[in-house]
């Protein structure tokens, strides 16, 4: 890894990131890809997001969907850990709660494949700078 | 197309479940149920306006929406494409109806600024940190600020301390800058120990390099070239993810020597605590941080001048190092444009008790108490009255009903008798028994008590057992008054903050609900139907049929009588344990 010395370096890292995400594992076209992250804090792994994070990651790929799946910290709905957000391609991403094995299924199969809603969606109700 | 309904606690409670039975027979007698999905949600966060239906697309928002309105819904709205006027929400500030859901003002009533990524990056991917403007920060204050400017900044923004003191970021920076020494620290104080508060571990696992970030400009503005974080071990997760973050910026160059080519150099490391509630009291910390006992010592000196090996060091809480970045980027006006005159900015709480949505909320200083826990918090679990807000922690207070639309910031609740805290928010429902509370606070802060000052050691333990003998009803008048004298000497005559607040559950509660205390010393009642000791079992003679399941049922045979006879409990001998109520099938037993 090059060392950052300018605010030029920054700015190459953000800018190669968007690119990069895409090509982590394999050569992904970027307008099909569905982006997942897991809430992994303390309070989404106890209530089993690493189960849900393996099965996703392992089905996705069964049943051949582009997808990148990544960790990322405390949602802050703890009411309804595990929380996972989908970001299917040129749309808004949406939260789902209380993600277990068999909601993550669902999810793959109704919302991923036809983009239909199911229930147990968290709408966002807050703004972020 | 997609209507959801809000399947929140709250709108459950007010028929959403009926209202999407509703809209489904609807769609289905319109023949649309192929093509128009209903869908139910999580908590929208304003049940005040509920139930909700939202439209997909067009994000079209019903509020107090009931099961007869799902026809005119499906027939007008999905069928004609017009929307049901009657229904839609209006904005009071605007007089405008709100159609998309972004817009709509009530709804957000929270603000991310030091949860901004906290959820959002991968927190053990530094790149995912900088494309979210990470570090531009510390490259601006190094190559474009001196550092009086950045300090000039932070005090212009109005910052004050998020574990709770509130005291001046910006000065505290100046302070220990102005010290002259060979060597300044920077530490950061992860030692969250209020019971029920969790913000600063989510901060740190979701979002570890914005502290990093911050703890070295704060280096640069202060001349230290050493942070040190001090941690509680048993937050594993937490640890893990700042190692990640550490180790990722020393690659970078984003810590060790000449960073961004500025001639500035700043380390971290990570020092580790054992949980002990005293030691996020900065001397305390400091000392344990030297391997010493987690033992306060009596300010001043303050740490900014005698710090960590006797040097100057800068102690500064998670969630305030979390929005210095923030700051410095969006500039100290806008910052400051946000909250109330004196508490600038958002604060993080933790959502805990018996409210419905339980979690992580950042909301803007002045945001009432009513907005947090009735809309963001989706109200008292199963229903219930709300009672009492603890806040603040085994430092703070109990806020009630009279306090809810107090706006929260440091000195508003300072003035009612609790404080800011380090976050925790404890919702209390009719069922608790608030002598009870106080108890607990008191029994956690007896534990946590170092012994070092007789005042907190033995005043707090003798606090503690006039408390417990109120709930076991033998309190007398003369105990109320002692409770509140103790409580006095207490807060005066402790050596640091732990003993000075540790009455204060007892002194609100004593204020807020004086009736309760008499209740259980006067009349020996407990509303709440909590105090074991004051309470009773006893079973109706004509509801009892006899049929001997309580007597058989109990532990230790304090229940007699004949068989189909009315059976009768011998007070001496039962331990309230409940076992005799849970068997009755007649609901002969009665609590007293």
């Amino acid at each position: 890894m090059s060392q950052i010395k300018s605010f030029e370096d920054l700015r190459k890292i953000k800018e190669d990131f968007g690119k990069r995400i895409q090509f982590r594992e394999k050569s992904f076209d970027p307008s099909k890809v569905v982006q997942i992250k897991v809430g992994f804090g303390t309070s989404g792994i106890a209530s089993g997001a690493k189960e849900v994070m393996t099965f996703l990651r392992d089905e996705l790929e069964k049943r051949n969907i582009e997808a990148v799946v990544t960790q990322t910290g405390d949602m802050g709905y703890s009411y309804a850990e595990p929380t996972i957000e989908v970001k299917l391609p040129g749309q808004e991403p949406i939260v789902f709660g209380k993600v277990n094995v068999r909601k993550a299924d669902e999810i793959i199969e109704r919302y991923i494949k036809n983009g239909e809603l199911i229930d147990g969606i968290i709408p966002v109700n807050y703004h972020t700078i | 197309m997609h209507l959801l309904v809000c399947g929140g606690t709250t709108c459950r409670s007010s028929e959403s479940e009926s209202i999407r039975n509703a809209l489904e027979e609807s769609l289905e007698r319109n023949g649309l149920e192929n093509e128009v999905k209903v869908v139910s949600t999580g908590c929208f966060g304003f049940c005040d306006k509920g139930p909700i239906v939202k439209v997909i697309p067009g994000n079209t928002f019903y509020i107090h929406v009931k099961p007869e309105d799902a026809e005119e819904i499906v027939k007008e709205h999905v069928l004609n494409g017009r929307r049901v006027e009657r229904l839609l929400y209006l904005e009071p500030e605007k007089e405008l109806l709100a159609t998309g859901s972004k817009e709509i003002g009530f709804q957000k009533k929270q603000i991310r600024i030091a949860l901004r990524n906290c959820g959002f990056i991968d927190p053990e991917n530094i790149d995912e940190y900088i494309a979210r403007d990470g570090y531009v920060a510390l490259c601006r204050c190094l190559t474009e600020y001196t550092p009086q400017q950045v300090i000039e900044m932070i005090k212009k923004s109005g910052l004050r301390g998020r574990g709770g003191g509130g005291f001046p970021t910006g000065l505290k920076w100046e302070i220990t800058a102005k010290v002259k020494s060979d060597q300044k620290y920077v530490i950061c104080n992860a030692d969250e120990g209020d019971p029920g508060a969790f913000m600063d571990r989510s901060i740190l696992e979701g979002d570890p390099h914005s502290v990093i970030e911050a703890m070295a400009i704060n280096g640069y503005c202060t001349g230290a070239s050493k942070g040190l974080v001090y941690i509680r071990a048993e937050y594993p997760m937490a640890i893990k993810r700042l190692r990640i973050a550490i180790n990722q910026a020393k690659e970078y160059g984003l810590l060790g020597k000449n960073i961004f080519n500025s001639g500035f150099d700043f380390d971290i490391e990570l020092r580790y605590g054992a949980g002990a509630f005293v030691c996020g009291e900065e001397t305390a910390l400091i000392h344990s941080m030297e391997g010493k006992r987690g033992e306060p010592t009596f300010k001043p000196p303050f740490p900014s001048e005698h710090g960590f090996l006797g040097k100057p060091s800068n102690v500064n809480n998670v969630e305030t190092y979390a929005n210095i970045p923030v700051i410095i980027n969006k500039g100290p006006e806008w910052f400051a444009s946000i909250g109330t005159e004196k508490s600038k900015g958002t604060k993080v709480f933790a959502l805990a008790g018996k409210i419905n949505n339980v979690g992580l909320i950042e909301v803007p200083m002045g945001t009432t108490l009513r907005d947090v826990i009735f809309k963001i918090g989706g109200g008292i679990r199963g229903g219930k009255g709300f009672k009492a807000v603890q806040t603040g922690g085994p430092s703070g207070g109990c806020l009630t009903t009279r306090h809810l639309d107090t706006p929260i910031d440091y000195d508003n609740l300072l003035a009612a008798g609790s404080m800011m805290g380090s976050g925790g928010m404890i919702v209390m429902d009719e069922d608790d028994c608030m002598v009870s509370i106080a108890k607990f606070y008191l029994g956690f802060t007896v534990d946590e008590s170092c012994g070092k000052c007789s005042p907190c050691r033995i005043g707090n333990k003798r606090l503690y057992e006039i408390l417990d003998k109120i709930t076991k009803g033998e309190g007398t008048t003369e105990d109320l008054a002692k409770l509140k004298n103790l409580s006095e000497v207490i807060k005066d005559t402790s050596l640091c903050g732990l003993g000075q607040t540790s009455p204060n559950p007892v002194l609100s509660t004593l204020d807020n609900f004086w009736d309760e205390y008499v209740e259980h010393v006067i009349d020996k009642k407990c509303r709440a139907s909590s105090c074991k000791g004051l309470m009773k079992y006893v079973i109706d003679p004509e509801a009892c049929t006899g049929c001997t399941a309580c007597a058989r049922a109990c532990p230790v045979n304090a229940i007699s009588g004949e068989r189909k006879g009315p059976h009768t409990i011998n007070q001496e001998i039962c331990i309230k344990c409940g076992t005799c109520m849970e068997k009755c099938k007649f609901n002969a037993v009665l609590l007293q």
